[in-house]
């Protein structure tokens, strides 16, 4: 069973895609959760077949990511990868910075710390 | 202060995860930890445990409840999760950090909940997580 299929129903979260250069930016607006991760999935997963290749997450407005948030990412990290493509992250605050260094998620994903500097080639 | 207690009972449902958490931080407020070891240790801890006991131990079943229990004093708080499972044991978790472990999507909730809080303590069932966060003891996080 998929315990993961009410999308949107926390409220407060949002995530935002748009298309920058040649680059698909997904911004995440509140939490990345156990709550609302397949949502962020669908989305990436979506963009990924109509031929998107370069993906950029902003985390500029991002309170907190749980496991569960983490796991979708690397998720999605695998899946980009599968079809050559390039998934990077940007904007972690402190706090989310050091979540991804304490799993050792940081050796696995390409961060960046703004936006333009993962925009950047 | 004097101390504070709350208790919320919830459904098995993970869409109501993020919802309890802000009450429990709300609730919590009194003890005047640092912002961020509040807003963000707590909150990614108490997620974890939530998310656990829903999805695992509870295994997803809306029957099924989960209780949490919090208490509240200056300096700390301690919140304890409990759900309808048959428990587990947490010494059995692989460690996500091991190099096998790092690709993987799954198992890193409680190493989260141990590095982010003072004491992580189970019950002898293994059905129910107390979590306690204080002031100062940590660096945040």
């Amino acid at each position: 069973m998929d315990h993961s299929d009410n999308p949107g129903r926390e409220g407060t979260m949002t995530f935002n895609v748009r298309k920058v250069g040649g680059a698909t930016v997904i911004s995440v607006d509140g939490q990345l959760i156990v709550g609302n991760r397949q949502e962020l999935k669908q989305k990436v997963l979506a963009e990924l077949e109509r031929g998107a290749r370069r993906f950029v997450i902003d985390f500029t407005r991002t309170g907190y990511i749980d496991s569960s948030g983490l796991g979708i990412l690397v998720s999605l990290s695998r899946s980009i990868r599968q079809e050559r493509g390039d998934l990077r992250l940007a904007s972690l605050n402190d706090d989310l910075r050091t979540l991804f260094e304490l799993t050792k998620l940081d050796t696995l994903f390409e961060i960046h710390a703004t936006l333009r500097d993962a925009l950047a080639d | 202060m004097t101390p504070r207690a709350a208790v919320l009972e919830l459904p098995a449902d993970i869409s109501v995860i993020e919802n309890a958490v802000e009450r429990a931080v709300h609730c919590c407020a009194s003890a005047r930890l640092a912002r961020n070891r509040l807003m963000f240790n707590f909150r990614v801890g108490l997620t974890e445990a939530l998310s656990n006991a829903i999805l695992y131990g509870n295994g997803g079943d809306p029957q099924k409840r989960v209780r949490v229990e919090l208490r509240v004093r200056s300096g700390e708080v301690r919140a304890r999760v409990t759900d309808e499972g048959h428990g587990f044991d947490p010494d059995t978790v692989p460690d996500p950090r091991l190099p096998e472990n790092i690709p993987r999507p799954d198992g890193r909730g409680i190493f989260l909940m141990r590095a982010l809080m003072d004491e992580v303590h189970y019950n002898e069932l293994g059905n129910s997580v107390t979590l306690v966060l204080r002031e100062g003891t940590r660096p945040a996080p």
